[in-house]
């Protein structure tokens, strides 16, 4: 069983469309005990980083993530990996979960509108199972004024390029975070969960 | 690089998609959530559904089809007409669509831009503008309402502005002057808006060919356009559109 982390920031019906979709068995839950029975985990992130942070906390379940994240293959959505890092740009002097090391930073352009929203492609940095069969250059849907930026280049999944070449996606062992929408970019979208969901 | 956006746009009537020009002769043309996988099917980027059942006891047809279209297409779409409050966007937002779209309600009732983006995000809150050239408006566009038949004494650009600071994510701008002409965008009001706000802008009314949509982008600077007739009288497929881009070297998602 799948446990979708809801801090009850906001709308979940898109994960758990894409899931039911896929024929996942999956429980949508803010529960420290169902995140540490769960085999797998997927935290579809909405709002901003120091709301996610302080929800988290308040429902007991900051610590728990953090422990049981490294345990099972987690996949992080949007905030969802950005609050994997250390700190961001968006709420100064919040911690986030720290696993890695390195900030959320907001996109700085004269040029272009912020938030980015649409499509855009992702190179691939390194193989993982997470996007087997999808082609590099691919295109994904993305909502985000901010973006990780990782001290460690080695955690580097996919890139993207808006104004910079930024880190669009991460994967270190079995932990997955990406800035784009799976469950929102059609039929590669949903490639990429069912890669997620049919990890050992 | 972030591709170009292609949108249909469905007008749904009673729960059936409908079509018809400027609401005579209407017809029926298909079920949405049919229609929706057509064109994901074809390659749209996003969709955009327009409520336009008169009656409101009839609303609740409307968060059907959306549930009905979030269950089986996985891209993103937006859904607009008769919205007039959070909690309005609210049950279009719960039943699976990611954007809801305001337009009488938000000239009415400025403030309804910014309950729903604090609510639910910037994100979710598109701005749609029906826009006419008058020259007596300071930037020589006026802002209409009611499906364009109120004129409503503000300047368009200005009121772009305003939705922007008030948190509207995207704005959805119609050219009432070339709505249904098949003439192509209106370049200059598309070029006008999409320079005074540091948001999206998706073009609307008025395309009739391939080279409308690459002008869109290239000479109007539009972020994404919309079209609707096109497409359902099967004059050009998503896929006609973007090949032509692309050929045009704009870019588009494969």
């Amino acid at each position: 069983m799948i446990a979708v982390i809801d801090y009850g920031a906001g709308n979940l019906k898109s994960v758990t469309n894409a899931l039911d979709f896929i024929k996942a068995r999956y429980k949508v839950t803010s529960s420290a005990e169902d995140i540490k029975k769960a085999d797998k985990i997927i935290f579809p992130g909405v709002g901003a980083f120091g709301d996610c942070v302080s929800s988290l906390k308040k429902k007991k379940i900051f610590d728990v993530l953090k422990k049981e994240i490294v345990k099972k293959p987690f996949l992080g959505i949007c905030l969802g990996m950005q609050v994997l890092f250390e700190s961001s740009e968006e709420s100064s002097g919040i911690e986030g979960l720290g696993l890695f090391k390195g900030k959320v930073r907001k996109f700085q352009s004269k040029t272009l509108k912020i938030p980015q929203i649409g499509w855009n492609s992702i190179n691939v940095m390194k193989k993982s199972e997470l996007l087997k069969g999808v082609a590099d250059g691919s295109y994904l849907y993305l909502v985000h004024s901010y973006y990780a930026d990782p001290d460690d280049e080695k955690i580097v999944l996919t890139k993207t390029s808006y104004g910079i070449d930024y880190c669009s996606g991460i994967a270190d062992g079995n932990v997955f975070g990406v800035q784009f929408h799976p469950e929102r970019s059609g039929e590669i979208g949903l490639r990429i969960l069912k890669n997620f969901v049919g990890l050992k | 690089m972030l591709a170009k956006r292609i949108i249909p746009c469905m007008d749904v009537r009673d729960g059936r998609v409908v079509k018809g020009i400027n609401f005579v002769n209407i017809k029926d043309a298909g079920d949405p959530v049919e229609l929706a996988e057509e064109y994901n099917k074809q390659g749209a980027d996003e969709l955009v559904f327009l409520d336009i059942t008169a009656s409101s006891d009839k609303r609740d047809t409307m968060v059907n089809v959306v549930s009905e279209v979030a269950k089986k297409v996985f891209i993103p779409f937006t859904v607009g007409g008769g919205i007039r409050s959070v909690e309005d966007m609210r049950k279009i937002l719960n039943a699976g669509a990611d954007k809801i779209s305001v337009n009488t309600a938000a000239v009415e009732n400025p403030s309804l831009i910014n309950e729903g983006a604090l609510k639910f995000g910037s994100q979710c809150i598109v701005l749609a503008i029906d826009a006419k050239k008058n020259p007596k408006m300071k930037n020589g566009f006026e802002v209409y309402t009611y499906g364009g038949r109120k004129p409503t004494g503000i300047d368009a650009i200005s009121w772009a502005k305003k939705g922007e600071k008030l948190g509207a994510g995207e704005i959805l701008l119609t050219s009432m002057d070339r709505d249904g002409t098949k003439k192509g965008f209106d370049l200059e009001l598309t070029k006008k808006i999409s320079g005074s706000v540091n948001i999206p802008v998706i073009a609307s009314g008025g395309v009739g060919n391939l080279e409308h949509f690459v002008e869109a982008f290239t000479k109007g600077k539009a972020d994404a356009a919309l079209a609707a007739s096109i497409f359902h009288y099967k004059e050009y497929t998503v896929k006609d559109i973007k090949d032509y881009c692309r050929k045009e070297k704009v870019v588009v998602r494969e």
